[in-house]
């Protein structure tokens, strides 16, 4: 491949991932999920045990849906979702440890 | 030449790695360096958030996190980091478009809605150590203070980018492939946005 070819490429950045109109939709979709998780802050007397499963599942709906979208993980190669994953996988394991040496789960 | 008879198949399969035929692993060195330091970054937020975790109860009576939140108000910061993400998206797309006037024009928008959510984190605090949370008040205010002003300074550090970016589009001075140098900049706007979103749940809508 020689220098203008590469140089072409470059210019005309190849599309991935979705239409504008898709990333508006998933933009109203977060904005939607986070109106149900602050709504269901203030019904947690209600919801008891449910509250806090709830509001995580949530928590992870809006995270994997700006990282996959968003950022586009979802179309990219996956060894950058290797590296990003790698990183939550460390930090989640390692604290979990961390806190659970000083006794934050049974509290 | 055997990098780039290697490479070549693996980046036109995932149209992910603009300007980077030269590399060994066809990948662009630059995005996957990004990749590697959000990867890093979330060992940092990964350990303030536990902090915060672990102390959050740490606190005198009538100043814990129950007495101070504001819950409308934050809802309405995290709505405004949510859609500079959109924004940022769209910055993303009008770069791989080459469309230089929208792409600063969404870049400016994403760099606007930024500021006001640090002007909202700025309020925040203020209203904070006038009821009397102090950074050294108890465990909790230090954690929580530590915790979201690392956050508030890496939106702070991303709206001096976007705007530096801005600039360098308009003199025509980016180096390398403008869309690429977008959307490196996008991954980093749209990670702060997703600690926030960790912080925004388990800060602030769990309670203590």
């Amino acid at each position: 491949m020689t220098a203008t070819d590469t140089s072409a490429h470059d210019d005309t950045h190849q599309e991935h991932g979705l239409s504008d109109l898709g990333y508006v939709k998933i933009a109203i979709a977060l904005a939607i999920v986070t109106a149900i998780e602050v709504a269901l802050s203030y019904t947690q007397d209600q919801l008891g045990a449910l509250f806090l499963p709830l509001l995580l599942i949530l928590m992870g709906v809006k995270f994997f849906s700006v990282v996959l979208y968003f950022m586009h993980l979802k179309f990219d190669n996956r060894l950058f979702s290797v590296m990003f994953y790698i990183g939550i996988v460390l930090a989640v394991g390692c604290y979990c440890v961390a806190l659970a040496s000083m006794h934050f789960f049974s509290a | 030449m055997a990098d780039t008879a290697v490479a070549t198949p693996v980046a036109h399969d995932d149209h992910s790695d603009h300007g980077a035929h030269h590399t060994s692993t066809g990948l662009s060195n630059n995005k996957l360096a990004m990749w590697m330091f959000l990867g890093s970054e979330c060992l940092l937020f990964g350990g303030l958030i536990s902090t915060y975790m672990l102390y959050r109860g740490r606190h005198s009576e009538n100043l814990g996190p129950d007495q101070v939140w504001d819950i409308p108000f934050t809802s309405a910061s995290s709505f405004v980091l949510l859609m500079s993400s959109l924004t940022m998206v769209l910055a993303v797309t009008s770069a791989n478009r080459a469309d230089d006037r929208n792409t600063k024009v969404w870049l400016s928008v994403t760099a606007l809605l930024g500021a006001l959510f640090v002007a909202g984190q700025v309020y925040e605090f203020t209203t904070f150590y006038r009821e009397g949370l102090g950074f050294t008040t108890s465990l909790f205010s230090s954690s929580f203070y530590t915790l979201t002003g690392f956050h508030g300074v890496h939106v702070t550090v991303g709206i001096i980018m976007l705007m530096s970016l801005v600039g360098m589009i308009s003199k025509n001075r980016v180096p390398g492939s403008k869309a690429e140098t977008v959307e490196l900049f996008g991954l980093y706007w749209h990670f702060v946005d997703v600690v926030w979103i960790l912080i925004f749940t388990l800060v602030y809508l769990i309670p203590a």
